[in-house]
């Protein structure tokens, strides 16, 4: 059987009596591109920051890059990368400062942030803009490169919330390509969406109501089980009947 | 309603940022008109223009008869804007906030309250709420009341379903028809291309141009290529593969499917790709000819 990188049960996050993240249950395999969908304020973020280290459940458990959410949430930073739409890079600091930054942050050796530098320029065809700020670079720049320097210290899994939105439709896709070419290394994406395209590229994905998992298999047989040939008519199906009023 | 003639803007020192370049379309009274086009197009530019927030390097540009320069108090006074970014005053409540406006424009929540009404009675129960501790959706719902309070006569909305789920995006649209059928003509943006056929015409804009003006059905059509939907077994080795078909103009994902497009002249294609896609170690495959989605024609465009 393949690796399982994340495995959940019963993960649980209340806010006094709002609960916010309902005893979730779920695994991933290593490789996977795994699509974290739901309505705004059905509860992704807070359990993805309970995944990523950042916030404590309440109850259930979880395993992520083999430690605990718990006790180990050091261990599991140095795991993973993490991109979200809202913060991702220095815009005051070069392309190079940047990777430099983030490099220093894990860990990397002088002579690894340069090999890594070098290589990652040149495959996201950034020459001639190293040596500029962050701010000048068009969206769907910044967020490829937000992409890769979250891959720097080749972690096991990366997290990434909303990496697309607004960007144009064919950076969108060369973003798609990047995921890809991480998944075939082997890496872990733990993605979350509002573009429903995108959720065909997920290999399986899971949608969020009202802080529990309602759904989860692959994007085929969602469709198959709600009768239907698109992701729209599933989302609908299942997120219209939120009781929730974010 | 809305027209625009040769706008230009720039940003920097040495106005090497162009933000408009030579912008020209014009929108009819009672259409909703979509500015659609990706982050950093200029949409944001464009629309701070019309409503009179940032003068122009040149060209002129003029909304319901009034000029934007010269006539700025008139056309602050007929139109409604929802900036992209939440501008309510966050620490007034949600009655507060809408008191505010009303006052500011001489009117009352009482006088124009049909046409807000049902958007406000999703609010009521929070109207002793502080704006700023409001969820996303019911400050987008509270901004949008504040900008129709004084029953303007053109909205702007600008990317209003940015980071919208699409249940939300959906009845957000919803909304905007009902309002749009009491003949208030509408401007909006979005990034999103799935939104532009709700629109009656819209404008696709990248990099400070506009690309194309038309209704969404007409730009579809318009599209010079024959397109082919086409699915296998396992999409990331499906899009290497065809990137290697030698008749192929371009490939992409696009959601469960790869779009291709091929010159309009190529007989029998479908077959000829099926066949190469079996040797290239393809399986399950399925090719159907389809027509353009505006997304097609604007990725036609950038490349």
């Amino acid at each position: 059987m393949q690796d399982v990188v994340i495995k959940t049960d019963k993960l649980t996050k209340r806010f006094g009596d709002f609960t916010a993240v309902s005893e979730i249950t779920f695994e991933v395999c290593k490789g996977e591109i795994f699509g974290f969908l739901g309505a705004n304020g059905a509860g992704k973020t807070t359990a993805m920051r309970m995944l990523i280290g950042l916030s404590k459940p309440t109850s259930g458990s979880a395993m992520v890059a083999g430690f605990d959410v718990y006790k180990q949430t050091e261990n599991i930073k140095k795991n993973i990368g993490y991109m979200s739409q809202k913060f991702s890079l220095y815009e005051d600091l070069t392309v190079l400062e940047n990777i430099r930054f983030y490099g220093a942050i894990y860990g990397l050796s002088d002579a690894q942030i340069k090999t890594k530098s070098d290589e990652l320029v040149t495959r996201l065809g950034l020459q001639n803009e190293a040596k500029k700020l962050v701010a000048s670079l068009p969206l769907g720049w910044k967020q490829k490169l937000s992409f890769s320097v979250a891959l720097l210290h080749e972690p096991k899994i990366v997290f990434l919330d909303e990496p697309t939105g607004g960007v144009d439709p064919v950076t969108r896709r060369q973003f798609w390509d990047l995921i890809y070419a991480a998944s075939d290394n082997g890496i872990t994406i733990f993605v979350t969406t509002h573009y429903m395209d995108e959720a065909e590229y997920c290999n399986r994905i899971s949608i969020m109501v009202d802080g529990k998992i309602e759904a989860l298999d692959s994007p085929g047989n969602l469709k198959k089980q709600f009768n239907t040939d698109s992701m729209d008519d599933v989302f609908y199906e299942l997120a219209r009947g939120a009781k929730r009023v974010e | 309603m809305v027209t625009a003639n040769n706008l230009v803007k720039t940003y920097g020192k040495k106005n090497e940022i162009l933000a408009a370049d030579r912008v020209s379309f014009s929108v009819n009274e009672g259409e909703i008109f979509g500015l659609i086009g990706p982050d950093g197009a200029g949409k944001t530019s464009l629309f701070r223009m019309l409503t009179t927030l940032l003068l122009p390097d040149s060209g002129s540009a003029s909304v319901a008869g009034f000029e934007v320069v010269k006539d700025y108090r008139q056309i602050r006074n007929t139109i409604g804007y929802m900036p992209g970014r939440f501008s309510l005053y966050p620490d007034l409540s949600v009655e507060e906030n809408l008191n505010f406006f009303a006052t500011v424009f001489g009117t009352t929540i009482q006088e124009n309250y049909d046409l807000i009404k049902e958007i406000y009675v999703q609010l009521e129960p929070f109207k002793k709420r502080r704006a700023g501790k409001l969820s996303g959706g019911m400050k987008q719902k509270l901004a949008l009341c504040c900008a129709l309070i004084h029953k303007p006569t053109v909205l702007f909305l600008d990317e209003p379903t940015t980071g919208v789920d699409p249940v939300s995006r959906k009845e957000f649209w919803e909304m905007l028809k009902r309002l749009n059928a009491q003949r208030i003509t509408i401007l909006v943006s979005t990034a999103y291309m799935d939104e532009a056929t709700l629109c009656d015409r819209i404008a696709l804009i990248h990099s400070g141009k506009i690309l194309s003006v038309d209704t969404p059905a007409n730009i579809s059509a318009s599209y010079p290529d024959k397109l082919f939907a086409v699915k296998a077994n396992n999409m990331s080795a499906l899009l290497k593969a065809l990137a290697q078909f030698p008749k192929i103009i371009s490939s992409y994902a696009f959601g469960e499917f790869a779009h291709i497009s091929v010159k309009n002249n190529e007989e029998n294609i479908e077959n000829e790709l099926k066949n190469f896609l079996e040797k290239s170690g393809m399986e399950n495959i399925e090719i159907k000819p389809i027509n353009a989605s505006v997304e097609d024609y604007f990725i036609k465009l950038l490349k």
